[in-house]
């Protein structure tokens, strides 16, 4: 590489996705001198794919778009100088708090007082015979090219889960002119909410529970998709095979959090099916079992964009606390006010049980650093 | 199921067309109008400035990116955010290159990609 830079901050954030902005923004205005870093070409993370409403109080952007809570972020982040950097990739963490960087015009030594990792999430797939033949893709992968790039990666989708990544990513398909000719779920009943269940119901997709996908076919592409239905056990019952015309399978089959930077930073995890699998050890502050290196929104357990964003608030206002930028008590305030906001949106049948998960991560992390 | 028959008949030829999303009930209508030339395998193909080459060639119904080394299956669009690397394809000589997350330019040369590709350009 032709060129080295080392760039001195107090707080270096790594993805710049809900969580990460909102890191930024908090500890920027705490007159942190922040750096954000992002692999992408521009930041926001997922939220400029999501054009649907969110849900929660009106602290948590509810019945705003993602895409306009993204768009809020981003000028946030701009007015209160968080120093961005696009399309680099953290690629790794040295002692002393290093995050080591490659830019576009080459590498880059980021020291600083406090890092924060909001790396998100990776969506799981699924096998099954054919499951590599271009056609069959992550829900992701459909949000982004239809929602950001505005183009369709075929006419006629299977949907494959109906958790709220599923039924919500149907909706937008059939938002963007597609047919979605039905949703397939393994349980006997629909993962999401009832009203994303309601909504696409009342568009005419069917969802079919107690069903699974066995096969996707076509010589070289997906031309349509063989669906069963199961028993309790998930196994295939012979004779309910069923062939459907698709030239789209989508798999919508939950994801797990990304941490290979909070690995390698040494930091302990617990595994926890609720938050997507094995999750760094957090307190309240969101600091993990290494003193000054915070996580938020996915990488500290999937979840909302909604919580993300506070994670990374509370985040970035500890960050800052531990580097003297704001006394203890007015920082303790601040972050118990976001936690009572993030204990009321984990309710329900899903967020309850996150919020039981959160505490399990939070008194094992206690246990071990006292 | 009737529908699935019309369906079927309905995909040949419709894949290769209508794909861009002009308009849109949230998002309004795409207003993008800058035209970008690309060669794909040396055929020409009109792109729109903001498209990656994979939903450049996409837009015209080409889902198939490479050719794996092995068995010679197609592969193409997958994660869509640079993550799996089923997309890959060799962009100005460089092989490997993860058409999702590279956006096109003019006069950008794409190749379907066998294998692991073989470099064209020296760096």
């Amino acid at each position: 590489m032709e060129k080295e830079n080392i760039i001195k901050a107090d707080i270096t954030i790594i993805g710049a996705g809900p969580a990460g902005l909102a890191a930024a923004i908090e500890a920027a205005k705490l007159k942190a001198k922040v750096v954000l870093i992002d692999e992408n070409a521009s930041p926001g993370g997922q939220l400029f794919k999501q054009i649907h409403k969110f849900f929660g109080s009106k602290e948590h952007y509810a019945k705003i778009r993602g895409i306009n809570i993204g768009r809020e972020l981003c000028n946030e982040a701009k007015a209160q100088g968080v120093h961005l950097m696009l399309n680099t990739v953290a690629f790794a963490i040295y002692e002393g708090k290093v995050v080591a960087g490659i830019t576009p015009t080459g590498l880059v030594q980021i020291e600083s007082k406090g890092i924060i990792l909001a790396l998100g999430a990776n969506e799981n797939t699924l096998s099954f015979r054919g499951w590599t033949k271009p056609g069959v893709i992550s829900a992701g992968a459909a949000q982004t090219v239809v929602n950001l790039y505005r183009v369709l990666p075929g006419k006629c989708f299977l949907m494959v889960g109906s958790g709220n990544v599923g039924l919500i990513i149907s909706y937008q398909l059939l938002q963007a002119g597609a047919t979605v000719v039905a949703i397939v779920e393994a349980l006997p009943k629909i993962g999401g909410y009832g009203v994303h269940a309601a909504k696409i119901s009342r568009a005419g997709v069917p969802i079919l529970t107690s069903h699974t996908i066995l096969e996707a076919k076509g010589e070289k592409e997906v031309n349509s998709a063989i669906i069963c239905k199961v028993d309790e056990q998930f196994n295939p019952i012979p004779g309910n095979e069923k062939e459907l015309k698709v030239d789209v399978i989508c798999l919508a089959v939950g994801l797990t959090p990304q941490t290979d930077l909070v690995r390698m930073a040494g930091c302990s995890f617990e595994y926890l099916n609720e938050l997507g699998g094995f999750v760094p050890l957090h307190n309240k502050n969101m600091e993990t079992t290494i003193k000054g290196i915070y996580v938020a929104g996915d990488t500290a357990g999937v979840e909302e964009a909604s919580t993300a964003i506070d994670e990374g608030r509370i985040a970035g206002i500890a960050a800052a606390s531990s580097i003297g930028l704001i006394d203890e008590i007015s920082s303790k305030e601040k972050i118990s006010q976001i936690w009572s906001r993030l204990n009321s949106l984990r309710i329900g049948p899903f967020g309850q049980s996150r919020q039981e998960a959160k505490k399990i991560l939070i008194k094992a992390r206690g246990k071990l650093c006292p | 199921m009737d529908i699935q028959t019309d369906i079927a008949a309905m995909l040949d030829s419709e894949r290769k067309k209508k794909m861009r999303v002009i308009n849109h009930p949230i998002l309004g209508t795409d207003e993008r109008k800058k035209k970008i030339n690309i060669y794909v395998d040396d055929k020409p193909i009109s792109a729109i400035e903001g498209d990656t080459i994979l939903t450049a060639l996409l837009a015209q119904g080409i889902r198939i990116n490479r050719i794996t080394k092995k068995r010679k299956e197609p592969r193409g669009l997958f994660c869509g955010i640079g993550r799996c690397t089923d997309c890959v394809m060799i962009v100005n000589g460089i092989p490997s290159v993860r058409t999702c997350v590279t956006f096109v330019e003019e006069g950008m040369r794409v190749e379907t990609q066998e294998g692991v590709g073989h470099w064209k350009k020296k760096i």
